[in-house]
């Protein structure tokens, strides 16, 4: 436990220098406008990155979760345009189910024919990339045409200042369901059988099925939560940008895994908790939006996520050493 | 009874060892007759095989590449990018005022700098596959975070070296290599077979083919019998980036142009593919034969479906459809 507290000290400490270096270069950084923009960039990632981090304490990976959110939100709300209905509570549990009845398909396919959780989520994204494409079609449904409750529901905010040019800037409440979902899945991961079996089964699959793990019900435990969470994740995306866009997420993946790996979890499985993720989280989305307070070309953003997952996996396995041949 | 003994070893062999490929060889056969059935006056055309004959080659090298990752049990998520990056670098050395003065003059001129821009682009590639073979043998990430990252890098690079826009205008030699004919076959088609026999060679003559088997089938046990496991993994990620490259030549060749984000799709179809062929991506199983019948399966299948007029994002979908397919079939085809 010590050494975990210990991964999350130095992911914080790391953390707070990028944020002086960045704040020396570009005090805007320290603006309430910047610093509440910030705190919106974490919610729609945060919640996905809170799913890819249980999977990859079970020592897993999912790619196929940018397309389950794709999916969730634009079926969701084309239902909801084509059936004229206007809610929130009714079309997030909608959202929810289709998350959970993909992350079952990506766990049936895991765990029944027992293979890498890589090649098959590589499958199923491409499956339901492309039938929501193919059969939906590629149309965004813009904010004219969104469903006005929900668009009212992503625009809350919980405290709003007027900035110094004198436009007003509120902090999203959507980053309270954020924190809502990250305490959650900490009660669930630390204080439920369920949360430590998915930790033991992440150190040692066989060792957890001979201390009497459910192996199955862990793996399905496992990517159906991932799935609600991508589900739920997508739209409140589209609440939030007030409009749905089929091809929304792509590339995403990579992001969100870098995340999770600079919060120190471990792909190899059994290591991983939810603040580190948020500080990961935290961390990646403030230096990509620092690049352009920065004044760095956009083009080298991605050279820039590239060279952190690879910083931070390099200190991951140097950590993990031990565990190799 | 001679002709007996002869006769039994090969049925064991087509039940046995190379059921798969007997099995692939079915499956492409079957895939062959129901397109050409669907619609027979357009597939059975010559050009529609001609035109295969073209697109395949690129996207055959990146399969074998990947399949040469995975004999160890990783995975390169980074050959696409390598090859956008290899045809990037290549197509700035064409921009280059004095080369372009000297490709415009025609002649030996032409035809040197173009052998210069293939040794750029292959230099690219290699110095990729070396990097990922770093980080993976010796700094001892696993293989999908490290490819992932340094895919990131080499795509972004591209950008950087790009601003964005696609690169176009290579000289006419180059374009040759992607659109060309030798002796009534397209010229990249060439270039496949050449890769194909030379992996296939390497993986199943040579020390450096057997180790990879055996690090793939057992890394501790690899280890333990004094084999340089780390160096042989570097060995097989510089040989991945190599053939990258190689298909970035062909891609940038047949297109004239090239960009930081060409054949994004290409990743999940060359895993596909591999798999598909018989190649086990836990490590120790894969043959370039299978991975040559798988391609030319799924080929077949996306020009049938092409003819058919589905739409693209269909096409996605039974590829990830077959994927999943395939990994059923695997499963239960192998001993329990």
């Amino acid at each position: 436990m010590r050494s975990l507290q210990s991964t999350e000290a130095v992911i914080a400490a790391v953390l707070v220098v990028v944020m002086l270096l960045i704040g020396l270069i570009n005090p805007a950084f320290w603006g309430v406008d910047n610093l509440f923009s910030l705190a919106r960039a974490n919610v729609v990632i945060g919640i996905m990155a809170l799913g890819v981090l249980l999977i990859m304490i079970s020592g897993g990976i999912d790619v196929s979760f940018p397309a389950i959110s794709a999916a969730a939100l634009y079926i969701t709300v084309r239902t909801m345009v084509a059936l004229d209905y206007d809610g929130v509570v009714l079309p997030f549990i909608a959202a929810s189910v289709i998350g959970v009845l993909l992350g079952t398909f990506n766990a049936f396919i895991i765990e029944r024919f027992r293979m890498i959780p890589l090649i098959v989520t590589l499958g199923t994204a491409s499956i339901v990339r492309g039938l929501v494409l193919g059969l939906l079609g590629t149309s965004i449904v813009n904010i004219n045409k969104m469903p006005k409750e929900l668009i009212a529901f992503g625009k809350q905010d919980l405290v709003s200042v007027t900035a110094q040019n004198g436009a007003t800037v509120g902090l999203t409440a959507m980053v309270l369901v954020y924190i809502g979902v990250a305490v959650v899945m900490h009660i669930v991961l630390r204080h439920t059988m369920m949360g430590r079996s998915v930790y033991a089964y992440g150190g040692d699959p066989e060792s957890a099925r001979r201390a009497g793990v459910n192996t199955r019900r862990t793996i399905y435990f496992v990517y159906c939560t991932a799935g609600l969470l991508a589900g739920f994740a997508g739209l409140l995306h589209a609440s939030m940008i007030w409009q749905a866009n089929p091809r929304d997420f792509i590339g995403l993946e990579l992001d969100v895994i870098a995340a999770v790996v600079l919060g120190g979890a471990s792909i190899f499985g059994g290591r991983g908790s939810v603040l580190g993720t948020m500080i990961g989280v935290f961390t990646l989305v403030m230096i990509k939006n620092s690049l352009i307070l920065m004044k760095v070309d956009t083009t080298w953003q991605r050279v820039v996520v590239g060279v952190i997952i690879i910083a931070a996996t390099a200190i991951t396995a140097w950590r993990d050493r031990k565990k190799l041949v | 009874m001679a002709v007996e003994a002869e006769r039994k070893p090969l049925i064991r062999r087509l039940l046995g060892e190379d059921a798969a490929i007997v099995q692939l060889a079915a499956i492409t056969l079957l895939i062959f007759a129901v397109m050409a059935g669907l619609n027979p006056d357009k597939f059975l055309r010559y050009y529609n095989f001609e035109s295969i004959s073209y697109v395949m080659p690129e996207l055959g090298i990146l399969c074998i590449a990947m399949m040469v990752a995975m004999l160890t049990g990783g995975i390169d998520l980074s050959i696409v990018a390598i090859a956008n990056l290899a045809a990037i670098t290549a197509g700035i050395y064409f921009r280059h005022p004095a080369v372009a003065e000297s490709i415009a003059a025609g002649g030996a001129g032409a035809v040197l700098h173009t052998i210069m821009g293939v040794l750029i682009a292959l230099t690219v590639g290699l110095a990729a596959g070396l990097l990922n073979g770093v980080l993976i043998a010796r700094l001892r990430i696993i293989p999908i975070l490290a490819t992932l990252g340094t895919g990131q890098v080499f795509a972004g690079l591209a950008l950087v070296l790009t601003g964005g826009p696609a690169i176009a205008g290579y000289p006419q030699a180059w374009t040759w290599i992607g659109t060309g004919k030798l002796l009534g076959i397209a010229a990249p088609f060439w270039i496949l077979i050449v890769v194909a026999v030379v992996v296939a060679v390497v993986l199943r003559r040579t020390h450096l083919g057997v180790n990879l088997m055996l690090i793939g089938t057992n890394a501790r046990a690899a280890v333990f019998a004094g084999i340089r496991s780390s160096r042989m993994i570097l060995y097989s990620y510089a040989m991945t980036g190599l053939m990258a490259a190689i298909a970035g030549i062909l891609l940038s060749g047949r297109t004239n142009s090239a960009k930081a984000d060409f054949g994004s799709s290409y990743l999940l179809q060359a895993v596909l593919i591999a798999v598909l062929g018989g190649t086990n991506p836990a490590g120790g199983k894969g043959r370039v034969a299978g991975v040559l019948l798988a391609l030319v399966a799924l080929m077949l299948l996306s020009s049938g479906m092409q003819i058919m007029r589905v739409s693209n994002f269909m096409i996605d979908a039974v590829w990830g459809a077959f994927l999943v397919l395939v990994i059923a079939i695997n499963y239960l085809r192998s001993p329990k």
